[in-house]
C-alpha cells in the first residue's frame, strides 16, 4: 500500500522529534484508505508514556485507554487511525524486533532517525501479514 | 451471549472488511475464541506463540480493561461491547 504524507506533515514530524530528543517522540497518523492509498490529512503528536523515564531514550509508548481515546476521537470526525510515527534518537530509520513484536500489518509505521538532536532520514515501513518483517512503503507527498 | 467486537482498523481486513463483529461467549475468552474460529486470520496478530493475547493486545469491556476485571475470564452479558485496542509502542535495536 502507497502513503500519501504531505511534505508538511513529514516537518511537522520531524520538529516534534527533534524537540523531544534525546528521548523518542511520536504520535498517530490520521487520515483514511482510499483506493489501495493510505492517506494521511493530519498527525497527532502524543507524550512518550514509557513507564521508566530512564528508557525513553529507547522506547516509545502509547497506552491503550489513550488509544481507545483517540480512536473515539477519530471515528467521532471520520477519520481512522492509519499509523503512527516514532523516533530513533542516535539510531537508523529501520524497525527494530521490539517495533516487530508490538506491530500490526496495515498501519504505516514512519521512523525518522534523530542524530544528535537533527531529524535525518525519515523511512516508512509495514508489516508483513506473516509478521516475520517490514517492506519498506512507498512515500507521495503531492496529490 | 451475543456481544459485538469492535476490530481495530489494521485488522479490519482479516474480519471481512467489518468494523464490529458479532461473536457468542459467557466470556471474554470464549468471545475471542469464536472471533478467531470464525475469523482465522486473525489469530496471529491477537495471540502470541504461547497462545496468549500479546502484549500490546488489550480487551476493552466498555471502557474498562479486562486486565483489571478478570481477564479472559470476565463474564459477558447480551449486547456487551468488546473493544480489541492495541497500544502503539516502538523503540530502537538493541
Amino acid at each position: 500500500m502507497k502513503l500519501l504524507l504531505h511534505d508538511t506533515h513529514i516537518e511537522a514530524i520531524k520538529q516534534h522529534v527533534q524537540s523531544a530528543y534525546p528521548e523518542e517522540g511520536g504520535g498517530l497518523l490520521l487520515g483514511h484508505i482510499e483506493d489501495g492509498r493510505a492517506i494521511v490529512s493530519e498527525i497527532r503528536v502524543l507524550p512518550n508514556t514509557w513507564d521508566v523515564d530512564a528508557e525513553k531514550r529507547r522506547r516509545y509508548l502509547i497506552p491503550s485507554r489513550v488509544m481507545l481515546h483517540e480512536e473515539r476521537q477519530a471515528d467521532a470526525r471520520g477519520l481512522d487511525i492509519v499509523g503512527y510515527f516514532h523516533s530513533h534518537p542516535d539510531h537508523p530509520a529501520v524497525p527494530s524486533e521490539f517495533d516487530r513484536d508490538h506491530a500490526l500489518p496495515n498501519w504505516s509505521y514512519v521512523i525518522v532517525s534523530v542524530q544528535q538532536g537533527q531529524a535525518h532520514e525519515v523511512r516508512v515501513w509495514q508489516l508483513r501479514e506473516d509478521r516475520g518483517g517490514f517492506d519498506e512503503q512507498q512515500v507521495t507527498s503531492g496529490e | 451471549m451475543s456481544v459485538n467486537v469492535v476490530i481495530p482498523t489494521p485488522l479490519r481486513q482479516y474480519a471481512g472488511g467489518q468494523k464490529t463483529v458479532s461473536v457468542t461467549g459467557a466470556t471474554v475468552g470464549q468471545a475471542l475464541d469464536t472471533l478467531t474460529q470464525s475469523h482465522p486470520d486473525l489469530k496471529r496478530h491477537l495471540f502470541g506463540e504461547d497462545g496468549k493475547l500479546r502484549s500490546f493486545v488489550n480487551v476493552y469491556l466498555g471502557d474498562e480493561d479486562v486486565r483489571y476485571l478478570k481477564q479472559e475470564e470476565t463474564p459477558l452479558t447480551d449486547g456487551a461491547t468488546l473493544s480489541i485496542v492495541p497500544s502503539v509502542a516502538g523503540g530502537i535495536h538493541e
